[in-house]
Parts: structure tokens; C-alpha cells; sequence
């Protein structure tokens, strides 16, 4: 039978010849991980299971990446249950701070996961990985619990629908705004419960930073899982760092899709999801002028050398606009490293940026950049709800690192040719 | 399993961030959270809802993070159940992991009003609203999550495939 590339891989780990959308699987998993919010939860109901240890070692990882360096006592005392429950099991793969980055960045950069893995994470974002032609999908701790224990859980086949990128991009456009594009679109809900498969001409050109931005996000719009074929721009960027043999999938020529869609990404301009939700997405230029008092170039959206390399580009010779505040954050030491080794950091203390040591703080409004009452934030992270990123009367425009950058010099939502001039390409 | 309690409706796209904010994340305590459960999107809400109460949504009810203590936080205000035209899918299955009830109904959110006496009727999916005398029709809970229910929630369903294999 003809298949997606996601239902080929929840096939071969299900140990069945085919699976259709709508099916109920019990799928093994690859690789599981939890955070410093989800793991203290997981931890709780996973030793209600009645095992004596997670199912592989060697295939479970905790990342404190959220309320790091801790920010009070509480945080602490949830990290240490974690810590704890690591020593305690002899688990090898667990990443506290000046070793942790965010977690989605981390993993795929320390090679646990690659192209048709079943990989699952307490955490929403863990979709991020079907840049790499994996099935990755968030689930909530009890889940992960369950599938630290088994090493299998249970899941739904999804629908897929599959999007396909048209034309070449134009100068300061991301793939952050052709997921943006796609969730102003379909809304929040539009692919919910299924999967989102991208392709096309488009993507060929991009990074495998911007492909992750744009898998990153396909929760957004409510879906399981964002996935793409692998290409050898994916191989070439898995294979030094896999520590793991891999599979190749490709949806087959006659699989069947819920719904095809084209997206003619070379007309787009840069674009804002304006508050208070991701699908409120308009051109950068229709919402250029609103006065910005911090803004945010970091996560698991977009905290990664490329993202940092573009909002360089904008802030090198420039100094952050005296009314507002640029916090940039890596999203892990190795990007922090390259950053610091290409003369970025330099170009960031140089504009007036304050930056820190890898953490969700400020995407979460948990700390290190928290937003009062009346504050507006452009900020590259993936969600802009009320009271997101702070006070319940603070706002958020999500935008590309350049967009974040371009509104930090000027002190207003700018596009990024406004403070630099047209660029040739990006 | 049948639930009656007044209803308190809320929006379309509820989500995690708004039920239970991030800042208060720093604890699992259902009592902790509740205290916080609902503040951004309406800070009187959790004092207007008693012990046996049920939510009425609109779609895509807790979309955004995967945070447990969504549910939890609303199992903590005593909510009995909640009712949406539709649920984010990270939410759907961790309200059945943490024992919040949960049902899938299209009509009843155009239809209730805040304070309206409801009965969820979870096997046939049925919603009946006895102040005003009307019936929807929503989805029964998926054979599969009956299941689910029926050993124990996910900590039985795990225990007993752990035991077969």
C-alpha cells in the first residue's frame, strides 16, 4: 500500500507492513526526553509504573533548559528531582547548565536523533526534529512517563497534508515566515491531529537552520507532527553527528494526502504573527512603526547560528535604540562557541545586547527577560499568547532574527532593508 | 460515567499558557496550580468555579504547550469535566492520563450560557442542559480511551502491558 512518509515510519516501528490515518499503533520509540518542567511529573508517575528502570538508558536524555540557571528556590527543587532520578538510574545522557542548550537544538546537534526515528519528547516543540525526516511528536509527562518505561507508546496515525514551497526566497525572508505564512493561513487548528508534510523547490535552497524553524512550529497550527523528506543537505548535516544508524523514508509517489496545498513562498515578504496568537500573521510592513520595548533573537525557533548570523548582519556598526532592550541568547554552548568564534557576540555587546547562557527563560515569561504591563516584545520565539512572555497586558509579535534585530536599532517593528538597505541575497 | 454541574463557558482556542501561565510552573502540586488556573484569561474565573462545575469551550481547547499541569490545574479547581467543540491534541491525552474528563461536542458551546445546569453523558457523548431543556449530541469517548479508562488510566494500561510482555 502506498504511504506518507510518516506513516511509513510509524509502520516500521509499529512492526506492521502498513498503517492508514486513524489507526490506534503500538509504536517503539527511538528516543525519549524530558525537561526541567515536564520531568519532575514524568519522574512521579513513571516510578507508579512498577519497573525498575527506564527501558534503555542509552535512548532517554534530560535537558534543564527552561527555568535555568535556576531562578529561585522552586526551580531548583524541581531540577533536582531530575538530577536526582539521573544519578540514581546511571543515566549517561543528561545535560545541566554551561553542558545543556534548549533541547530541541541540543539533541538533533549531539546527533540522538536522525532521518525515520520515533522520536518523543515532553515537550511541545519536540516536532522540531521532522526537519531530519523523523516522526518526532510532543507529549505531556504521564505519556512519557509510559514510554520511558516500555520504550513504546501508544499513537494515532495521523492525516497528512502536504505543503509544497514554490519560487526562491527574497532577501531577509526565513523559514520562520513560511511557517508563519502557513499557520496565518490555516490557523492555529488547521493541521490539528495531523501531519504536516513540506516540500518542494523552495526548501532545497534553505539551511537545515531554517528547515528546523520551520518543522519547529507545525504545533502551532495544532499538528502532530511537521515532517520533510531528507535531502543531502540532511544527510550531510546528520551523518558527523548520528550516533545511531538511520533509515531514509520518502512519501511514495501515489500516498494519500488529505489535502495538498501550495505556498508561492517566493512573493513573500518577511511577515509578524501579531498578538496574541500565532495565525494573526501580516506583513512586517503593515505592522512596521509600533513601538517595541524589548526584543528577543533566541529558542528553539530561532536561537541558532544562522538566526544569529542574520541579525549580525543588521546589528554590525548599529546600536540597540535607547528605549529599548535586545536580549540574545544561543540556543546552545556549541552555537554560543561559533557565535563568539565569528565575531558575533562581539557584535552584540558592540550594539548594547544583553546575552545569556542558553535557557526558555524569556519565550515562557519565566524569567531573564520577563515583560510588565503595556510592554511590547518582537521576539523570534514560536508563541504569542496573553501573558506569554509576561504581564497579561504585554504583547508579543513573533518575527525572524532580522525582523527582532532591524526593530532593536530603530526601536519600532522594522523591516530589516529599512536599517540596511536591500540585500542582493541572504 | 454521567457528570451534572453548572457550566462556565470560556472561548475558542484556550491555551496552556492562559490555563495555567509558565511562571507558576515550578511545582506539580494540583493545589498550587489551581490557585493560578485560568489568570490570564479571566482572573475571576477560578473564584466563580465550585467543586463539581464543568467547562464549556469552543475549538482547539488547550492548544500550545505540553504542560500536564494544564489538566491538573483544572482538576485542582474541582472542575468535573470539560466540554469543547474540539481539543489541541497534547491536552486531549493528558487529560485522560490525569483523570479530567473530557468530551468532543459541537453544539453545546453556541448553545450553553454561564451558570447553566449540564449532564455529560460520556458513554453515549449526550450533553443535556437542564435549565433550558435541550439536548447535543457529542462523541462518545473513543473505544480505545475507554480502554484506557477501564484499566486503571495509564499507569494500569502500562502496568498490565508490561505484564503480558
Amino acid at each position: 500500500m502506498s504511504m506518507t512518509i510518516t506513516e511509513k515510519i510509524l509502520a516500521a516501528h509499529a512492526g506492521v507492513a502498513s498503517v492508514a490515518p486513524g489507526e490506534i499503533i503500538d509504536c517503539r520509540v527511538d528516543f525519549v526526553f524530558a525537561n526541567d518542567i515536564t520531568a519532575p511529573l514524568a519522574i512521579r508517575e513513571f516510578e507508579k509504573m512498577g519497573v525498575s528502570g527506564v527501558f534503555d538508558p542509552d535512548r532517554v536524555a534530560f535537558v534543564l533548559d527552561h527555568y535555568v540557571p535556576n531562578k529561585d528556590i522552586a526551580s531548583a527543587q524541581q531540577c533536582k528531582i531530575t538530577r536526582e532520578f539521573v544519578r540514581a538510574h546511571g543515566l549517561p545522557h543528561f545535560y545541566d547548565i554551561g553542558r545543556a542548550g534548549i533541547a530541541h537544538v541540543l539533541l538533533a546537534e549531539e546527533g540522538f536523533v536522525g532521518p525515520g526515528d520515533v522520536f518523543v519528547g515532553a515537550d511541545s516543540h519536540t516536532c522540531n526534529h521532522g526537519a531530519l525526516g523523523a516522526f518526532a511528536t510532543g507529549v505531556g509527562s504521564s505519556d512519557l512517563a509510559a514510554a520511558m518505561a516500555m520504550g513504546r507508546l501508544w499513537l494515532r496515525v495521523p492525516e497528512t497534508v502536504r505543503y509544497e514551497f514554490l519560487g526562491r526566497l527574497r532577501p531577509w525572508v526565513t523559514g520562520k515566515d513560511l511557517i508563519l505564512a502557513i499557520i496565518g493561513k490555516i490557523g492555529v487548528d488547521g493541521a490539528r491531529y495531523g501531519a504536516m508534510e513540506f516540500a518542494g523547490e523552495t526548501l532545497d535552497d534553505l539551511t537545515m537552520d531554517e528547515r528546523f524553524s520551520i518543522t519547529n512550529m507545525a504545533v502551532e497550527a495544532g499538528a502532530k507532527n511537521g515532517i520533510m523528506e531528507p535531502d543531502e543537505r540532511t544527510l550531510a548535516w546528520v551523518a558527523p553527528r548520528l550516533r545511531r544508524t538511520f533509515t531514509v523514508y520518502r512519501s511514495d509517489p501515489d500516498a494519500r494526502f488529505a489535502d495538498m496545498q501550495t505556498v508561492d513562498a517566493g512573493a513573500l515578504d518577511p511577515v509578524v504573527a501579531a498578538p496574541a496568537s500565532p495565525g494573526n500573521v501580516v506583513p512586517v510592513r503593515e505592522a512596521a512603526g509600533v513601538k517595541v520595548d524589548q526584543c528577543f533573537i533566541g529558542t528553539c525557533t530561532n536561537g541558532r547560528i544562522e538566526d544569529l548570523r542574520m541579525a549580525a548582519r543588521v546589528l554590525a556598526g548599529r546600536k540597540v535604540h535607547r528605549d529599548t532592550r535586545l536580549l540574545v541568547i544561543p540556543a546552545t554552548p556549541a552555537i554560543y562557541r561559533q557565535a563568539l568564534q565569528e565575531g558575533l557576540i562581539q557584535i552584540f555587546l558592540d550594539a548594547g545586547a544583553a546575552i545569556s547562557t542558553s535557557t526558555c527563560g524569556p519565550c515562557i515569561g519565566g524569567h531573564m527577560g520577563v515583560l510588565a504591563d503595556g510592554e511590547v516584545c518582537v521576539s523570534t520565539s514560536s508563541r504569542n499568547f496573553v501573558g506569554r512572555m509576561g504581564h497579561r497586558e504585554s504583547q508579543v509579535y513573533l518575527a525572524n532574527a532580522g525582523v527582532a534585530a532591524a526593530s532593536a536599532v530603530t526601536g519600532r517593528l522594522t523591516h530589516p532593508s529599512d536599517v540596511v538597505g536591500e540585500l542582493v541575497s541572504v | 460515567m454521567i457528570v451534572r454541574g453548572a457550566a462556565h463557558v470560556v472561548g475558542h482556542h484556550v491555551d496552556t499558557d492562559v490555563i495555567i501561565p509558565a511562571r507558576y510552573l515550578v511545582t506539580a502540586d494540583a493545589v498550587e496550580l489551581a490557585k493560578h488556573a485560568f489568570e490570564d484569561l479571566d482572573p475571576t474565573l477560578r473564584q466563580r468555579i465550585a467543586p463539581g462545575d464543568i467547562i464549556v469551550a469552543g475549538e482547539n481547547f488547550g492548544q500550545g504547550s505540553s504542560r500536564e499541569h494544564a489538566p491538573i490545574a483544572i482538576k485542582g479547581l474541582g472542575v468535573a469535566a470539560v466540554v469543547a467543540i474540539s481539543f489541541a491534541r497534547i491536552f486531549y491525552r493528558n487529560a485522560f492520563n490525569i483523570g479530567l474528563p473530557v468530551l468532543e461536542c459541537a453544539d453545546a458551546h453556541a448553545e450553553v450560557l454561564e451558570g447553566d445546569v449540564i449532564e455529560v453523558d460520556f458513554t453515549t457523548g449526550r450533553v443535556r442542559n437542564e435549565t433550558r431543556d435541550e439536548i447535543y449530541r457529542g462523541q462518545p469517548i473513543p473505544v480505545f480511551m475507554q480502554r484506557l479508562v477501564d484499566a486503571g488510566g495509564l499507569v494500569g494500561y502500562v502496568r498490565a502491558q508490561l505484564a503480558k510482555s
